[in-house]
């Protein structure tokens, strides 16, 4: 049975979620809610997204049996799940596509969204380009020089790039600003929020829209070896490439586990560890696991990925790992950059460095595993958007 | 705008009937609809840039007029404030404001002014201290009311109560995009008084007023079952106070103080000054009658001084 389903509350997972926003957005969240169940089971909005899915986007994408990085790794047999091949270069498309055409559909002539890599804004701006709405992409500063071919794909793709230079310049802040923008402007605008956070409705839409990810690979995972993998592993920034998969196999006996950022170390400001660094708080409409001080301000966070640089994670990651159903485990700077060299050498892949983190942890654990036992991988994106910056953190390391 | 004259300060017979709360709220707008004028109720962030100004501004503020102050809790992520705010915030943290030394300030406050005094928070600095001793340490400290910006109605129950039993009044807020149930929650939920956001919009100045604030007010008025309507976001000028007091029985005005506080500072002038000038100038527009800046005469009845600052 699953069990990270709301309870009793609409928008909980357990303890965790809900809808902590200020008055203004909550009409509106309460709006989105009822279109989303409505054009979900609507025949032509499905039809539409499904044909945006495979025509535009590409899916299904593929799974790979990675027997080079297998070998290398040493035990159970490692398969990844390619939404580094989706358009735009990640997963985050599928969420994108999704909420674009309902913004179309609730008649709303503007979307704004956040990006921390890049990524969510580029398949936003993509998105929005090819279902025609005008779209803004907040991005903080930092992020937006170290992801800097990402900026420039946004505004190829006709959006307007908004730099955000308050806090910590990052994701966090982005995401501050766009539900500033979306306050703003409610009546006309829809927040196409990225991941599987944020106040109701949001971790169950993008839920739902990314478990095309998990249902996808289960029928192609049982078709190569005639059952579930042993394990299944996803990074975790916010939580919706991981939820994506993983809403394919609550219900079985795979085991789960999110791989979140270790960063530099386990001090405050050096990760975005939050299950193990972090306690229950509420940030940005939710309340989940979330890296905070002893005054209950936010804490700076660290990852060589701007992907999974962010303090809170998503409700329903919260949920699981309270009950038991995934673990979350952390893979620091260093070992997230080895595999990223390691997938490129074995398999002639290059993966996201958000991605990498999972791969990272994916090695680790095939080694402590038999050959006979197999672990599936979601590989997230795309590493283009990050060559720049590997290039630079190694020479910093080298220095 | 046209006057309200259907709209009659009424008495609060819900708030003294809760014998919990301080009632320095409902006092504050009784006294203040005995005079004809809305009640005036500046925001200031505290610990902006240290507690020190923060209560220096206090006792400025109470001189020139004002009513309720309300007192910002500096949090990380404020989403639904502006520019202005955000930075107050900001510098709040600078100086290491927490919520335990912003209640210490709450109750120099107390002692210093009469002024009815109302929490300004975001949920999460309150979860992290402890909801229900932030409620009993808020009312220890002379705080008389709270309101949390990220605690809507449906949220409310796990905390609402908390606060009450704590002798706080609960103020939440209503806004443009609320449909009248949601209004009547936040109505029901409410003592003291029932926050009216004026424009759908987060914080911040404004030259002029939302085109729909009287159909806001109207709207929150049918839901708030007797309780007074305080309108804040975006009023920033005398003549939007003015306004804004013909349709409500308080007037919050924020981001234009902090502003105004802000630039003194950067301009090496007098804070306290250009606070007082400004806030007093918002205060004299918040009679119901008459024409903008109009003096008003201590009436009988009103318990502290009211000096003009503003210089004309
Ligand atoms: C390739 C890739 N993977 C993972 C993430 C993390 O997000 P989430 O945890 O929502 O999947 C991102 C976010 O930007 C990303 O670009």
């Amino acid at each position: 049975m699953p069990v990270s389903r709301e309870k009793k509350r609409p928008g909980y997972f357990g303890e965790y979620g809900g809808r902590f926003a200020p008055e203004t957005l909550m009409a509106p969240l309460e709006e989105l809610g009822r279109a989303w169940s409505r054009f979900r089971r609507d025949p032509r909005f499905r039809a539409e997204l499904d044909s945006l899915l495979r025509d535009y986007a590409g899916r299904p994408t593929p799974i790979t049996v990675a027997e080079n990085l297998t070998r290398q790794a040493g035990g159970a047999r490692i398969v990844l799940k390619r939404e580094d091949l989706l358009h735009t270069g990640a997963h985050k498309l599928n969420n994108s596509l999704g909420q674009v055409l309902l913004a179309k559909a609730m008649r709303k002539s503007r979307v704004v969204a956040e990006t921390g890599a890049g990524q969510h804004g580029v398949a936003t701006a993509a998105a929005a380009a090819k279902i025609g709405l005008p779209c803004v992409v907040y991005m903080g500063v930092v992020d937006m020089e170290r992801q800097a071919p990402n900026v420039s794909r946004m505004k190829l793709l006709g959006a307007e790039v908004v730099g955000v230079d308050s806090g910590s310049r990052t994701l966090k802040d982005a995401i501050n600003e766009a539900m500033r923008d979306w306050t703003e402007n409610v009546r006309t605008t829809h927040y196409v929020l990225g991941s599987a956070l944020g106040p109701h409705p949001y971790p169950t839409l993008v839920r739902e829209l990314q478990s095309v990810i998990g249902k996808e690979a289960r029928s192609q995972f049982r078709k190569l070896a005639g059952r579930d993998p042993h394990a299944a592993v996803a990074c975790v920034g916010g939580g919706s490439n991981a939820i994506g998969l993983f809403s394919a196999y609550l219900s079985g006996s795979t085991k789960l586990f999110g791989v979140e950022a270790g960063g530099r170390g386990t001090g405050p400001g050096d990760h975005a560890a939050r299950f193990s660094g972090g306690s229950v708080g509420v940030l940005h409409g939710t309340r989940t696991m979330l890296l905070q001080d002893a005054g209950g301000q936010v804490l700076p966070t660290h990852s060589v990925s701007a992907g999974l640089d962010y303090p809170a994670v998503g409700p329903e990651h919260a949920e699981l790992a309270r009950s038991g159903r995934a673990a979350y485990v952390r893979v620091d700077d260093a070992d997230a950059l080895r595999a990223f060299a390691a997938l490129s050498r074995t398999e002639g892949i290059i993966p996201a460095l958000e991605s990498a983190h999972a791969v990272a942890f994916a090695c680790q654990l095939a080694s402590e595993m038999p050959r006979s036992a197999s672990i599936l991988v979601n590989l997230s994106g795309r590493g283009d958007k990050d060559l720049a910056e590997v290039e630079r953190v190694l020479r910093g390391t080298q220095a | 705008m046209k006057a309200h004259a259907g709209v009659k300060p009424r008495p609060f017979p819900r708030a003294s009937a809760r014998p919990a709360s301080s009632g320095r709220i409902a006092a504050a707008f009784a006294r203040a609809a005995s005079e004809n004028r809305a009640a005036f109720i500046p925001y200031l962030t505290a610990g902006d840039p240290d507690l020190e100004t923060t209560a220096v501004l206090a006792r400025v503020l109470e001189e020139s007029g004002s009513d309720i102050l309300e007192l910002g809790v500096p949090f990380s992520d404020p989403i639904a404030d502006g520019p202005v705010i955000q930075r107050a915030a900001s510098r709040g943290l600078a100086s290491e404001t927490t919520l335990e030394k912003v209640l210490e300030t709450a109750a120099r406050i107390r002692r210093e002014t009469s002024l009815a005094l109302v929490l300004f928070t975001y949920l999460n600095p309150l979860l992290r201290f402890g909801f229900e001793r932030a409620a009993r340490e808020a009312s220890a400290a002379g705080v008389d009311g709270v309101l949390v910006t990220d605690l809507p109605p449906e949220e409310a129950p796990a905390y609402q109560p908390l606060l009450r039993a704590g002798g706080l009044d609960t103020i939440f807020l209503v806004s443009p995009t609320s449909p009248s149930a949601r209004m009547a929650a936040a109505g029901r939920l409410s003592s003291g008084f029932l926050y009216v956001v004026s424009r759908s919009g987060i914080t911040g100045a404004r030259t002029a007023l939302a085109p729909e604030l009287e159909q806001t007010v109207r709207r929150a008025r049918r839901q708030a079952s007797g309780l007074p309507l305080a309108v804040g976001f975006g009023i920033s000028t005398p003549e939007a106070a003015r306004q804004t007091a013909l349709l409500a029985e308080g007037v919050v005005v924020g981001s234009a103080l902090v502003r105004v506080a802000e630039q003194a500072r950067a301009a090496g002038k007098s804070v306290s000054r250009a606070v007082g000038e400004l806030s007093a100038s918002l205060a004299r527009a918040c009679a119901k009658t008459g024409s903008p800046g109009e003096k008003r005469g201590a009436t009988p009845g009103t318990p502290r001084p009211r000096r003009s600052m503003e210089r004309r």
